[in-house]
């Protein structure tokens, strides 16, 4: 680690971060520690825990994917042009991270409930969105969109703008340099983004509780055990939930990987 | 200006472009098919977005732009048939080489057959054939420039527009490429080429426009421009005030200005035809005969002598008008007159030949 020619405050900044690294990965390395196979397959072996997961895992994949249709032309948008109030509307993407997120399950819950515009809409085509899984998309949506957005909108600054003047001199238009030059160019940026929003949608608790109790998205279902039954029980729907994520995402970072490294070279 | 044929190929009328540091003003000119057009200026004149505004990526707040005799001012980039290639060549870096040059014909050729034919005839045209599969990443900057003009002419383009194009290549590489644009240009591309290298300038263009702070200060053949510099800007950015077509002969130490003055020069290979440049500040001036090493010696009168930015300039007359560049000191400790005969002195080391 730390090599000879390292100037001593590199160790102290070494010994400050192994204290980080410590501090992130003790109270999980506990948790599993915890959790004997046994209560981890018996857990894994009732319906209603997999139900959830596997609920979150595509509630997550849906609303990433659903939303990213209009996201990434959207970023594309902010990264290249110019237009009044556009630091006010970099703001307003970013206000979802900044507030709490029972709050924002609240607001959406008025503005998805029956009453609302929105909410006769769906009635009108038999679509409730209070307590269903469209309600959780759009929870999950919500308050995972920032990331997406902000993620393409560096990759498609990061283009260089020649390459799209290039094209464009080349006789393509313009919806053709968008899909030959610079979707494929910022791909990598928009694909960590893509993975971050799905991560952040399955992390989901506040705004998805308030929207939608019923049917339980896996981080519902361990509150849920921890109120009616206690640490115990919530313990291995946790880390049989962690497992699953990051199983999910060492498998769509090393697919990312791979698609990157046959672009680059 | 160039006006020679009844409809030009290319007509800029009064384009005029406001940006907030500087501005295009009234930039006219007309271009000829075949023609081999420099754009001549330091960085900043407007060289560049001028190229842009004839791409069409750039609009131009007035003014027009015909090719061909129709009006392509607010033609869409895609439709106007002009080639752009840029300063760092702008290859696409996901695609292959091949895959580069097929962009533009996307659309125009269907046959995948024919594709392939049209793509390997530029690429062998260009001397590129062997790089079609390799990925941008692993070319030199010189194969690169091919590559963007490969494609670029792919589009058979009516105008091949080229951005400094020879700017970031060594001086080998430099010479390869200046007779390859004069190959294209002599199989009838027209091209307009922006450069702030005036010896670029005069070796590959028959036309020649100076521009400065985004106006067109004088155009012409280089001759025109270089030996009768219509502003001070003009012949003080060109540098050389002596500037003379000549034949070299077979070995190339010695040159011929008008088939009868005979000018000796540093001995090197190439092109018998082309141009000879000499700094003012090289030329030395004398009342009396003296012996000095310099082989290059001449009786001659004075015609004028001029106040300028660097210094007094004393203009000859040898059966050229010659240019000197003396100070106010000498001047005065000579005291040199108009209409008094001098003698003028320049070692063949002075002298600057450049093929055209």
């Amino acid at each position: 680690m730390a090599s000879k020619s390292n100037p001593p405050i590199h160790s102290i900044f070494l010994f400050l971060g192994a204290i980080i690294l410590l501090f992130i990965l003790a109270p999980l390395l506990g948790m599993i520690l915890n959790t004997t196979p046994q209560g981890l397959f018996e857990t894994a072996k009732e319906s209603e825990v997999r139900d959830s997961i596997w609920l979150t895992l595509w509630t997550s994949m849906a609303a990433t994917l659903l939303f990213a249709i209009a996201a990434v032309p959207f970023a594309y948008l902010l990264a290249r042009r110019k237009f009044p109030l556009k630091r006010v509307v970099t703001g307003i993407i970013d206000i979802p991270v900044v507030i709490p997120h029972s709050a924002a399950g609240i607001a959406l819950l008025g503005f998805i409930s029956r009453n609302s515009v929105l909410g006769k809409l769906g009635s009108a085509v038999g679509l409730n969105f209070v307590g269903n899984p469209a309600g959780i998309i759009i929870a999950m949506a919500f308050v995972s969109l920032p990331y997406l957005i902000n993620a393409a909108r560096d990759g498609f600054s990061a283009v260089p703008l020649r390459l799209e003047k290039a094209a464009l001199t080349l006789g393509a238009s313009p919806m053709r340099v968008f899909f030959t030059i610079s979707l494929p160019l910022a791909w990598r940026n928009i694909l960590s983004g893509l993975i971050l929003m799905f991560a952040r949608g399955m992390s989901e608790f506040g705004a998805v509780i308030v929207v939608a109790y019923h049917p339980m998205v896996t981080p519902v279902l361990i509150y849920e055990r921890f109120g009616s039954f206690g640490l115990k029980y919530a313990r291995p729907v946790s880390v049989l939930f962690i497992l699953i994520t990051l199983a999910v995402f060492i498998l769509l970072r090393a697919l990312a990987k791979e698609k990157n490294s046959d672009n680059d070279e | 200006m160039n006006n020679l044929s009844p409809t030009p190929l290319l007509r800029l009328d009064k384009i005029s472009r406001k940006f907030s540091t500087f501005g295009l003003k009234d930039i006219c000119f007309s271009i000829n098919r075949s023609d081999y057009f420099m754009l001549l200026g330091v960085s900043g004149a407007g060289k560049s977005v001028l190229l842009e505004i004839i791409a069409g990526l750039v609009t131009p707040d007035s003014g027009t732009i015909q090719l061909g005799g129709n009006d392509i001012t607010h033609t869409k980039i895609q439709h106007r048939k002009i080639g752009l290639v840029f300063q760092d060549h702008a290859i696409f870096p996901h695609m292959t080489v091949y895959e580069n040059i097929a962009y533009p014909l996307h659309g125009l050729v269907k046959n995948a057959k024919e594709k392939k034919e049209i793509i390997s005839d530029i690429a062998s045209k260009l001397g590129i054939t062997g790089l079609l599969d390799r990925k941008p990443s692993r070319l030199s900057g010189g194969e690169l420039q091919r590559v963007s003009l490969a494609r670029a002419l792919v589009q058979k383009p009516e105008i091949l527009l080229l951005d400094e194009p020879l700017a970031s290549l060594d001086s080998l590489l430099k010479s390869e490429l200046r007779s390859l644009l004069r190959q294209l240009n002599r199989w009838g591309q027209t091209i307009i080429h922006v450069t702030h290298d005036y010896e670029e300038a005069i070796s590959l263009g028959n036309i020649i426009a100076v521009m400065h702070k985004g106006e067109i200060l004088q155009s012409g053949t280089p001759s025109e421009v270089f030996s009768h510099p219509k502003s001070q800007f003009v012949a003080h950015f060109t540098g050389a005030r002596n500037f003379y077509r000549v034949k070299r002969s077979d070995e190339g130490n010695e040159a011929l200005i008008n088939e009868t003055i005979l000018i000796k020069l540093p001995a090197s290979e190439g092109n018998r035809d082309g141009f000879i440049l000499v700094r003012s500040e090289d030329i030395f001036l004398s009342k009396d005969p003296v012996e000095t090493s310099a082989v290059n010696n001449f009786k001659g009168v004075i015609l004028e002598i001029v106040p300028t930015r660097s210094g007094i300039e004393i203009v000859a007359d040898i059966g050229i008008p010659i240019y000197s560049v003396i100070t106010q000191e000498s001047l005065q400790n000579m005291g040199l007159k108009e209409g008094q005969s001098c003698f003028i002195h320049f070692k063949a080391s002075a002298v600057r030949f450049i093929p055209g």
